[in-house]
């Protein structure tokens, strides 16, 4: 066997983890480092394995098994198509940005009551210490490891463990590392982070352990766990799952990655949990983590339940198109510029999931895209607003106005990251959000028209937010704000730069996508109903 | 008078007696009974002869020394193929060895000497009067703040007697799962009960509330047993023998030929279900079952910690190797009857379990409803009544002892001037203190919740597939559900723990010596080597998954 590429691209981060973690207390800024190195380092390996992987040869790719628990029928089985490795391009790629951006949020900040009361010379002398920055990488790095090993993992109970397991990082980076801009006291923000990561976990867990039991239920009848191994015998008759039970193990599957997309109506801890959390770490959430969940409804709900996933599409449609309409609503009525954009995430999770269950390949071509193209667009959206917040100290929009005086490259990548989110042509979520409206369209037309209404929230939201807080008056409290440093340009010009890129030339993504959207395509047995107008390529 | 004249009107002749069958002991196959129960003996002697000074050394080398010795036996038993192919009945039908109780006689063991490592730790109450003290009182007999009990305190006097009661324990639970016959099943319930509830009473600190439990828990536990004894007859009564092949055989109505003195009785199903529902109820006690759990968190928080510790782990694993043997080997041709009344007492414990330990305020008593909830996801396996149910139960009772001798070891860390702080808010801050041991109990609490890469996952993951697989695929979604529930109360004790602010007067964490790091640090390897790599365990486990009739 060949050096093992996909474990690597996952243990690295994961090594890289437990190293920063045991940086010693004092040696902060090396632990900083360290980190970035090592997602710097999982993203030559990612790009490796793009390079690696021929789009248009067998469907899992570099491809590892490894027996692991015969008792259990489970293996360690590794595999990626063209959607799995876009979303490990694209986990790797934000990760040292979102590093770079919360450079400094992990530092431990003079008010810190155990400091006051003990004094610093006693903390020097304590055992063990408190070690919040290392803590914070270390806790980044791990969930990157887990997110890249669900997006290769091709035996249910493996990616289960790890889309399970991917929460407890993800809880401690929430209700450990708040966000600083506050409006209340000290212990009122603390509690309302505890809050938000209890509900963050407490959704999750259930919607994982709901998993959990399809998970079971899943062996019981099919005897297997590998992806590949339950394909074969559907396709050569041996295994026939009877309807009901397919739609219950359709369900127990579709209930966990649809909390964790989220969908409405299980979506209510997403603004909690990006409010209340850092903005690198709020990206983490919305780029990174809950891309897991769409992109598990692809791999797994089309790939193992396909009549299932047909008998549930119109219901699930409409949880679509009130996610688009109801988040966009939301977003809009919004005073807080990050529940603003944990609202429009929801909105655009709806989009995704719309292109996955339209079952047109462009619908789902569209989402695949989407999902890549969302992390990038949310990713400089929030990271601009994580800057703007750090240097006024308030999430509220109407502590800000004039900014684009002051700040002018703020304010300006503050607009283009508004503009991808509002799908402007030219930035690349325009043909993700075109390609899944098509999709759409050409199964459901009046599926497709209610959802464009999304488009026309998605400008409001966006514009008023801009118009708010960065035109208009200087107001006193920001008169003095600096400009971008050198630190967040370096985070925010690239995104930018990748934004424009995909947008005008998108065919690179398309041609890894498209042969592994056919598959999923061929696993629903359906094929794209005929154009009545030519106008979807 | 000649030989054969009639002695007298009123006596006859007897049968002439050639020679009495010497009972057949095979020593070599019960020498870790013997080895424990032996050193549990010589304990009790060193106590009457070693000085006192020296005792606590002597005492702790010796009972080490026997743990691990009995230890390396059940090794070499199973390396000889006594638990697959070689499996027999020794002792003249009394004890069976086989693959489950030689796997639950092995993970008892090592589940002892961890725990025994905990009884032994010395260095976290302060000192008193120039004497390293540990967490059991110093004079059992003193009266609680009387003049006698601080002269016993002043002369540095230690309960010393621990060890042996403990070995005692273990030796009762070593025959416990192995008993192949209802009387030496009674009699290893007596042995390792009396012990365990004179050890409860046994606390240095809070001594009154440890009172208070030992009395709860012998009260309830002798009523236990009396309905186990009472059981016990009525089967007798129904099968004319205690073995427990004779009774299976009897249920299974493979026996034709009545016993005529007990010819009204036998074969009575009405005897049959009271017997069974009476010594099942007697285990379930055990176990912590609901309905039977009421002692256990109050006997939990008053025992002293690692008594506790000890109790929940070990106990838990012998009486549900007792409960396996019982069900699967005795009354495998009743489990039409029995599934469904388990079925509901698996559910009513994995639901009042993980709800009411919502509620509770007490790290102690959290963990007493803990275990009460794991007692119910132990029993989803119990019902399985397939191989895999046993194995995956066998998997699950080793995992969760060390897990629940870590955290309850971890417990008696957290301590302010009253002893163990175990009120959860003086919890709250300890991960901004000392991350290290709020880390590892976090650990502990997640593995509790069944957490991925945690031995908590693969055992709740093998007992609910061996559920599913045995046709109790509601019982898995319930379980499913509880899990939910209780995952809740873990992840408040990690929010206390890491998220709120340390209080001013906050506990602190004492720097324990090696015998409780050593039993935190087998707590934690066994718990992520079962998560993340638990093949060979599984492998054990599941060889081991058949008994011996």
């Amino acid at each position: 066997m060949s050096f093992p590429l996909l474990t690597a691209t996952a243990v690295l981060p994961a090594v890289g983890a437990i190293v920063t973690a045991a940086v010693p207390a004092a040696r902060r800024t090396a632990a900083k480092w360290l980190a970035l190195l090592v997602s710097l380092a999982t993203l030559a390996l990612a790009v490796t394995v793009l390079v690696r992987f021929d789009p248009d040869g067998d469907r899992y790719q570099l491809t590892e098994s490894r027996s692991w628990i015969a008792e259990f029928g489970v293996r360690y089985e590794l595999g990626v198509d063209g959607i799995g490795v876009a979303l490990i391009a694209l986990t790797a790629l934000l990760i040292p940005f979102i590093i770079l951006a919360g450079w400094h949020d992990a530092d431990p900040s003079p008010s810190s009551p155990l400091r006051s009361s003990k004094g610093g010379a006693d903390e020097t002398k304590a055992p063990y210490k408190w070690r919040p920055t290392q803590g914070f990488f270390a806790l980044i790095l791990a969930v990157e490891a887990m997110v890249i090993i669900s997006f290769e993992a091709t035996d249910v109970f493996l990616f289960y463990v790890f889309f399970e397991a991917m929460l407890i990082p993800m809880y401690f980076l929430i209700g450990g590392f708040g966000d600083r801009a506050h409006a209340g006291s000290d212990e009122n923000a603390s509690a309302q982070r505890s809050y938000a990561a209890v509900k963050f976990l407490l959704y999750n867990l259930v919607g994982g352990l709901i998993m959990l039991a399809a998970v079971i239920g899943l062996y019981v009848v099919a005897g297997s766990f590998s992806l590949q191994e339950i394909a074969e015998a559907r396709a050569n008759g041996s295994l026939d799952m009877a309807t009901n039970t397919e739609r219950l193990l359709f369900l127990g599957f579709f209930f966990a990655f649809a909390v964790k997309a989220p969908l409405w109506p299980l979506h209510t801890w997403l603004p909690n949990a990006m409010g209340e959390s850092t903005a690198p770490v709020a990206v983490l959430i919305t780029a990174v983590v809950d891309k897991v969940g769409t992109f598990a409804m692809l791999r797994f709900c089309l790939g193992l339940f396909p009549e299932a996933s047909e008998w549930a599409t119109p219901v699930i449609l409409v949880l679509a198109l009130v996610s688009i309409i109801y988040g966009a609503l939301l977003a809009v009525g919004q005073r807080d510029i990050k529940r603003l954009i944990a609202y429009a995430s929801i909105s655009h999770f709806g989009f995704i999931v719309l292109g996955i269950f339209a079952m047109t390949s462009q619908g789902q071509s569209g989402a695949t895209l989407y999902m890549v193209n969302h992390g990038i667009s949310t990713a400089a959206l929030m990271l601009v607003a994580g800057f703007l917040i750090s240097r006024r100290g308030s999430r509220l929009i109407a502590d800000y106005g004039g900014v684009q005086k002051v700040a002018p490259v703020l304010a300006g990548t503050f607009l283009v990251g508004g503009l991808a989110t509002l799908s402007l042509p030219g930035l690349a979520p325009f043909v993700s959000e075109f390609l899944v409206l098509v999709g759409a369209f050409a199964r459901y037309p009046v599926v497709g028209i209610i959802a464009t209404v999304g488009i026309v929230l998605a400008a409001l939201y966006t514009l008023v937010l801009y118009q708010r807080t960065m035109t208009g008056p200087v107001k006193p409290e920001v008169s003095a704000m600096p400009d971008l440093r050198v630190r967040e340009l370096v985070v925010i010009a690239p995104l930018i730069a990748l934004l424009i890129g995909l947008g005008v030339y998108p065919k690179p993504l398309t041609d890894l996508v498209n042969p592994a959207v056919e598959h999923t395509m061929s696993d629903v047995q359906k094929k794209d109903p005929k154009p009545e107008v030519e106008a979807a390529k | 008078m000649s030989a054969s004249a009639v002695h007298s009107l009123w006596t006859m002749a007897a049968d002439p007696i050639d020679k009495i069958d010497a009972p057949k002991i095979e020593y070599g196959q019960l020498s870790p009974m013997l080895i424990v129960i032996g050193a549990a003996v010589i304990g009790v002697l060193i106590e009457a002869f070693v000085p006192r000074k020296t005792r606590y050394h002597v005492q702790l080398f010796v009972s080490v020394v026997a743990l691990v010795a009995a230890f390396a036996a059940v090794v070499g038993l199973a390396a000889r193929g006594f638990g697959t192919t070689k499996a027999h009945i020794a002792a003249m039908g009394a004890i069976a060895v086989d693959g489950p109780a030689l796997f639950l006689q092995g993970t008892i063991l090592l589940a002892g000497l961890v725990a025994i490592f905990t009884f032994a730790e010395r260095r976290l109450d302060p000192e008193a009067h120039g004497n390293r003290v540990d967490s059991f009182a110093a004079q059992a007999g003193s009266v609680p703040g009387s003049e006698g009990e601080r002269a016993a305190t002043k002369a540095g006097f230690t309960t010393t007697e621990v060890f042996p009661l403990a070995l005692f324990a273990i030796g009762g639970m070593l025959v416990f799962p192995a008993a192949n016959d209802l009387l030496t099943l009674f009699i290893a319930l007596e042995v390792f009960s009396l012990p365990l509830y004179l050890l409860c009473a046994l606390a240095r600190r809070k001594r009154l509330m440890s009172q208070e439990a030992a009395v709860k828990y012998f009260l309830l536990g002798a009523f236990a047993s009396a309905f186990t004894l009472f059981g016990i007859a009525l089967l007798y009564g129904y099968a004319g023998s205690v073995s427990y092949a004779t009774i299976a055989n009897v249920v299974e109505g493979n026996v034709k030929t009545i016993d005529p003195a007990l010819a009204d009785t036998m074969g009575n199903d009405a005897l049959l279900l009271i017997g069974v529902a009476m010594v099942v109820m007697g285990l379930l006690f055990k176990v912590g079952a609901v309905p039977f759990h009421m002692w256990t968190p109050d006997v939990y928080q008053g025992a002293p910690t690692p008594v506790t510790g000890f109790m929940a782990a070990a106990t838990k694993v012998a009486a549900f190797g007792a409960l396996l043997r019982l069900l699967y080997v005795v009354l495998p041709g009743l489990r039409w009857d029995w599934r469904p009344v388990m079925w509901g007492v698996a559910i009513v414990t994995m639901l009042v379990g993980a709800i009411v330990a919502i509620t509770q305020t007490d790290i102690k008593r959290l963990l007493a409803y803990s275990s009460i909830a794991h007692a119910g996801f132990i029993l989803a396996g119990v019902i399985a009544t397939t191989p895999d149910g046993v194995s995956s139960v066998l998997f699950y009772l080793a995992a969760y002892s060390f897990v629940t001798i870590g955290a309850f070891a971890v417990v008696t860390l957290v301590r302010d001037a009253g002893g163990e702080a175990t009120h959860l808010s003086k919890w709250a801050g300890l991960g901004r203190r000392s991350p290290l041991v709020a880390a590892v109990f976090a650990v502990f609490l997640l593995a509790f919740a069944g957490i991925p890469l945690t031995s908590g996952f693969t055992g709740k993951f093998a007992v609910f597939k061996a559920a599913a697989d045995g046709g109790a695929g509601a019982l898995v979604v319930i379980g499913v559900l509880s899990s939910a529930i209780a995952a809740f109360f873990y992840i408040r004790v990690i929010v206390l723990m890491f998220f709120s602010e340390p209080k001013a007067d906050g506990p602190t964490v004492a720097v324990p010596s090696p015998l409780t790091m050593t039993a935190i640090g087998v707590g934690v390897a066994v718990t992520l080597v079962l998560g993340v790599a638990p093949q060979y365990f599984l492998d054990l486990a599941g060889q081991a998954g058949v008994f011996v009739r």
